[in-house]
């Protein structure tokens, strides 16, 4: 499962990030690391950008870029 | 003593305004990321503060946060001062466990505290300054509480030991390695990070460690450790109704544009009552000077070179500028410290995509409404450098402030209903299309620019959007007329002078009788009217470089001086002059397009140099547009042609 896989208001843990170190890194920036929770929260009207809740703040990544970074589930 | 503070932080963690408070300077401030592009010096007293641009890191990745990295490295500065968004703490705590492993002179800024109780959070203060070891201030900029004491520990403040994050064993075993080196903690992991050294880089990867994994996995864990300690809250609240609303796939879209609508409404239709009323003023005005003038002997040609010449081109100048910036600029403030911007980016990005652009491309046009230098400045925040020059060169279809005056007035005169109220819909109407048009095709352009000068990769696009921060009111209204609309206004003022200066050269020096803008004018004339203007319109474009504000003061003087019985009283007189100088409907349409694509004025192709350091970068941002303009306005012509024919 990636994070593009998300419904919206579903909720995963980052498993792994399917990228070169450059990208990574900025992922790790924007507080993308390892056993992160993530959650969907919004949709753009293109529905080719969607924004997740990740450590308290939202950030919007593109769908291709999402579909490198794998999840997994999370239950409260 | 005189203290350096370098000012550091996330972005859009409110910087800028702290800054602002403590130097009583007035950098301006956005709610959106990437605001501060460039280092800015105050001072408060003893205290002489850096503010410098925001930043998730110290291991840079873009221009702007390599200014930043740098001067944290490698700078001279006493303090660091590091201001985190209270509500975000856990992100925040990554650059200031980053900045701790270069320097123990750091001091610990809660920003935006004031908005811990609306999410229910307690930050235990005190707990998180011993962990640290570094002092920890609460303030909140924005009201400025918490400033006082923040001024007091900074200079109270007395080096020691700060917290050092533990790696895994594998990199502390590496970091002892350079232990002989006379460098930061900081710059020995970021060897390793980097693989200078190819004993390390061997090792770590026999142990199948990649170093930057590991060394961000531990600051992270740190920072969940320190959160779980010193927060306490409720629960997440960082989803907002509003976000529902404007990010919907039905209304989305449709009330963005509600909102352009709203804010060229405002701007128009406020503006033109008081256009009229400096109009009538100055020229009320003018007639006293005149007076004056004449009873005290001046030269007949020195009153008219005076008057005619640069009163005439500075009042008009200002006359039809002064209020739509004057409404325009808070009303856009207000909207981009709310937040509003970054939900534009992020619901347009779709077709930023398929253009092959970056989605903060919609931010560097929004900036561009404003002005087009601070659009392609703004452009510093694309990280990709191909998606950047895309931005730059594209910024200029954004039609700026500068050029809003002309583009209401060719409109008002020449698209008129008899319903009053109807009218002045209809007249927005035209105006927001122009803007949708040109946005349209600063996205069609966009692509095939990175099908042509520009090809490459798609790289990676992530985009924060922040929290709604309520904007306080009066402070922006205030700012935004002093700094921003005053700003304008100087420079178009400043190069509306020599405009009226040469103009009236032009007009009052003749050959064989005729003046010299009259050979001027004839030269350009035949291109003009290929693409459905005229040679008078050409040259007040070329003379409008410096300002595009001044095209059509320019031209109306060229005009005038052509038929001099003609004097100007008010705003309704301009569409007599404009009859008489053979404008139709089609030259009204051309000169619209040519409004919006033509080339950018002086300062944006300095700007544009400065930020590309690249001459065919430059020269493509200068023909680009202009070679838009001509084909649009000479399939206009034809088109109008054509169907007279019929």
């Amino acid at each position: 499962m990636n994070l593009c896989d998300l419904k919206i208001n579903e909720k995963g843990i980052i498993k792994e990030i399917n990228y070169n170190s450059n990208i990574k890194r900025r992922l790790y920036d924007l507080g993308f690391t390892k056993g992160t929770k993530i959650e969907l929260a919004l949709i753009s009207p293109s529905k080719h950008i969607k924004a997740y809740c990740i450590r308290d703040s939202l950030i919007a990544i593109r769908n291709k870029d999402a579909k490198k970074i794998e999840i997994s589930g999370f239950n409260e | 003593m005189n203290k350096r503070i370098a000012l550091i932080g996330n972005p859009n963690v409110g910087k800028s305004t702290l800054f602002n408070v403590l130097t009583k300077m007035h950098q301006h401030t956005g709610n959106w990321t990437g605001k501060t592009v460039d280092i800015a010096i105050g001072r408060y007293k003893n205290l002489e503060i850096y503010d410098l641009p925001g930043t998730y890191s110290l291991i840079p990745h873009s221009k702007e946060e390599e200014v930043t990295s740098d001067f944290i490295v490698h700078g001279k500065y006493d303090i660091a001062l590091i201001v985190c968004d209270a509500t975000m703490l856990e992100r925040n705590l990554n650059l200031v466990l980053q900045t701790l492993e270069v320097t123990n002179n750091v001091v610990l800024c809660l920003n935006m505290v004031d908005e811990l109780k609306n999410k229910k959070t307690i930050i235990d203060y005190n707990t998180l300054s011993s962990i640290l070891k570094v002092p920890v201030i609460s303030v909140s900029a924005k009201n400025k509480s918490g400033i006082d004491m923040l001024i007091k520990t900074l200079n109270n403040f007395k080096s020691k030991e700060s917290y050092k994050i533990k790696y895994s064993p594998e990199v502390e075993e590496c970091i002892e390695l350079f232990k002989n080196e006379k460098i930061s903690r900081f710059e020995k992991i970021k060897n390793i990070i980097d693989g200078t050294n190819k004993d390390i880089n061997s090792y770590l990867l026999s142990l199948n460690i990649n170093p930057i994994d590991s060394i961000m996995q531990s600051i992270y864990s740190e920072c969940e450790k320190i959160v779980s300690i010193v927060v306490k809250k409720e629960k997440n609240k960082v989803k907002n109704k509003l976000d529902k609303i404007l990010t919907n796939k039905i209304t989305g879209i449709p009330i963005m544009l509600l909102i352009l609508f709203i804010i060229l409404y405002i701007s128009i239709i406020g503006a033109s009552y008081p256009s009229d009323f400096l109009f009538s003023m100055f020229n009320k005005l003018k007639i006293f000077i005149n007076n004056v003038l004449t009873n005290i002997h001046l030269p007949r040609i020195i009153i008219n070179f005076l008057m005619e010449g640069i009163y005439q081109v500075l009042t008009w100048v200002i006359s039809v500028m002064l209020p739509p910036m004057a409404i325009f600029f808070p009303i856009f403030t207000l909207l981009e410290d709310y937040g509003i911007l970054p939900r534009i980016a992020f619901n347009l990005d779709g077709y930023f995509q398929k253009s092959n652009a970056c989605g903060k491309q919609a931010l560097t046009m929004c900036m561009g409404l404003g002005c087009n230098v601070v659009g392609v400045t703004n452009a510093r925040i694309i990280d990709s450098k191909r998606e950047r020059l895309v931005a730059i060169i594209t910024n200029s279809f954004t039609p700026c402030n500068g050029r809003f005056p002309a583009l209401i007035s060719i409109i008002s005169i020449f698209f008129i209903l008899k319903n009053k109220i109807l009218n002045s819909f209809v007249n927005v109407a035209i105006f927001a299309s122009i803007i949708i048009i040109s946005i349209l095709i600063t996205l069609i352009v966009s692509k095939i620019l990175s099908k042509t000068f520009l090809k490459g990769e798609y790289s990676f696009f992530a985009l924060e959007l922040p929290p709604y921060r309520k904007p306080n009111f009066i402070k922006v209204i205030v700012r935004s007329i002093f700094d921003r609309t005053i700003r304008v206004l100087a420079r178009a003022v400043v190069v509306s002078i020599p405009a009226g200066i040469i103009i009236w050269l032009l007009t009052n020096l003749s050959i064989n009788s005729h003046s010299l803008i009259y050979y001027l004018t004839n030269i350009m004339n035949p291109f003009g009217l290929i693409i459905g203007l005229d040679g008078v319109i050409l040259m007040s474009f070329i003379l409008g470089f410096p300002a595009n504000e001044i095209v059509i003061p320019v031209m109306l003087m060229i005009y005038l001086s052509n038929n001099t019985m003609l004097d100007i009283n008010n705003m309704n007189e301009i569409k007599n002059i404009l009859i008489t100088n053979n404008w139709t409907i089609k030259t009204a349409i051309c000169m619209l397009i040519f409004i919006v694509f033509h080339f950018p004025c002086s300062t944006t192709m300095l700007t544009i140099k400065k930020e590309t350091s690249s001459t065919k970068w430059t020269l493509l941002s200068f023909f680009i547009p202009l070679l838009i303009g001509v084909i649009l306005c000479l399939i206009v012509n034809v088109i109008f042609n054509l169907a007279s024919y019929i």
